[in-house]
């Protein structure tokens, strides 16, 4: 079992191992949507709320294969049900606020081949957490997905203002950005623990 | 996403279907597909060579069974089934390397389970195999695995060599050599891709003037 105390469970997996910049879980949206920080928000938020969904659902279903002892199933019953709550996500925000379903985009679909939020499930149960220590680390998963994600918006916004050579415009710039910053978050190593 | 027209792609020679993935689409370097794995396991070029050869082995199979399948799967459900469709064959290679060797499956991790979500194999079922025949599918999946497990290896063994001093384990650096440790850590992986993405546009920009 698991000793840990939530709080620290919280920042393990919002600073000290952030989703993005230590596990490199994410990466495509990372890179996708990361151009203006009002839509990283968004996608952030949207990011949060399908992981907290997931791990909670991730919690039962491991339960319930451990009972009927089919752990071979595992992925396939995580990945079907991300998939339809990332499908009620959609249908949620398209309701509820047109505009910011059409801002989003084909990254709202996406998010099911996000691999944070799968990432977020299968890491719960390979370390053991009960339900609480679960959601809280979905939730700190959430928080650090999106303060890696504002955190690179803001920068690339700035960057559009900057002369850089030809040669290392778009994504060979952005993953520099990024690997200074995976830098500058393992200064966190060690507060957690 | 991918640029290749399959509605009048009859006349084109089928090995072009192979070698596209090879370097002109190549999946890492060019559409930047399949970021995560890339970054997570290519600290040596051992873990890289087996994760790209994984991720190469579900590609080849999901493609040949989307492709069977194409005309009985309808539209609607088609991503779903083909998440479906790959979830089984990750499932499979999983189990596969925790029987070849204990060893290479603790140092992936997690890793495998999620070459479910590598962005590639979707796309290129979505893309490709859901459009094309069983013969196309399968030269097209061979292509991009094999160009994908050669980008892995290419960052794998930049950052084994520097970070470790060392390929395959075997150490090829004089004593007294300081390894530099960054390049294992996460950053190391960023800036390696930054650095390859940083050459391939130099040789592209090269060859449009030219």
């Amino acid at each position: 079992m698991n000793t840990e105390s939530l709080g620290a469970i919280f920042l393990n997996a919002c600073l000290v191992n952030n989703f993005v910049l230590a596990y490199f879980l994410g990466i495509c949206p990372f890179l996708g949507v990361s151009g203006k920080v009002e839509t990283a928000s968004k996608m952030g938020g949207a990011v949060m709320f399908v992981m907290l969904i997931s791990s909670m659902c991730a919690y039962g279903i491991h339960a319930g294969l451990v009972a009927i002892n089919a752990p071979y199933l595992q992925l396939i019953s995580y990945i079907v049900v991300i998939a339809s709550t990332v499908q009620l996500v959609e249908m949620f925000i398209k309701k509820m606020s047109p505009a910011l379903f059409r801002s989003l985009g084909i990254f709202l679909p996406l998010i099911t081949t996000n691999c944070a939020i799968l990432g977020v499930a299968l890491f719960q149960t390979n370390k053991g957490y009960g339900f609480l220590e679960s959601v809280i680390y979905a939730l700190g998963a959430g928080v650090g997905f999106t303060i890696a994600l504002l955190l690179i918006a803001g920068l690339r916004e700035q960057l559009n203002f900057a002369e850089v050579p030809g040669i290392s415009k778009g994504t060979a710039l952005t993953l520099f950005i990024a690997g200074i910053l995976s830098l500058c978050f393992m200064g966190f190593a060690g507060l957690g623990a | 996403m991918s640029k290749e027209n399959s509605g009048s792609g009859q006349k084109a020679v089928t090995t072009d279907e192979f070698i596209k993935g090879l370097w002109r689409d190549n999946p890492v370097f060019v559409q930047v597909l399949g970021m995560c794995p890339v970054l997570a396991v290519s600290n040596t070029a051992e873990n890289a060579l087996a994760m790209g050869l994984a991720t190469a082995f579900v590609l080849l199979m999901s493609n040949i069974l989307v492709s069977l399948l194409r005309n009985f799967v309808p539209k609607q459900v088609r991503i779903a089934s083909y998440i479906l469709i790959i979830a089984t064959f990750v499932t499979v290679t999983d189990y596969a390397i925790q029987a070849i060797s204990v060893e290479l499956y603790k140092s992936l991790g997690a890793f495998i389970s999620l070459i479910v979500v590598n962005c590639l194999i979707l796309s290129r079922a979505e893309a490709f195999a859901s459009k094309n025949t069983l013969w196309k599918s399968i030269l097209d999946a061979l292509g991009m695995g094999v160009g994908f497990t050669f980008a892995l290896f290419c960052l794998g063994a930049v950052r084994e060599i520097l970070g470790n001093g060392s390929i395959f384990n075997l150490p090829i650096f004089p004593e007294g050599f300081q390894n530099w440790i960054v390049m294992i850590l996460p950053a190391g992986g960023f800036f390696t891709l930054a650095a390859w993405l940083l050459i391939i546009n130099v040789i592209q920009t090269r060859k449009v003037k030219t």
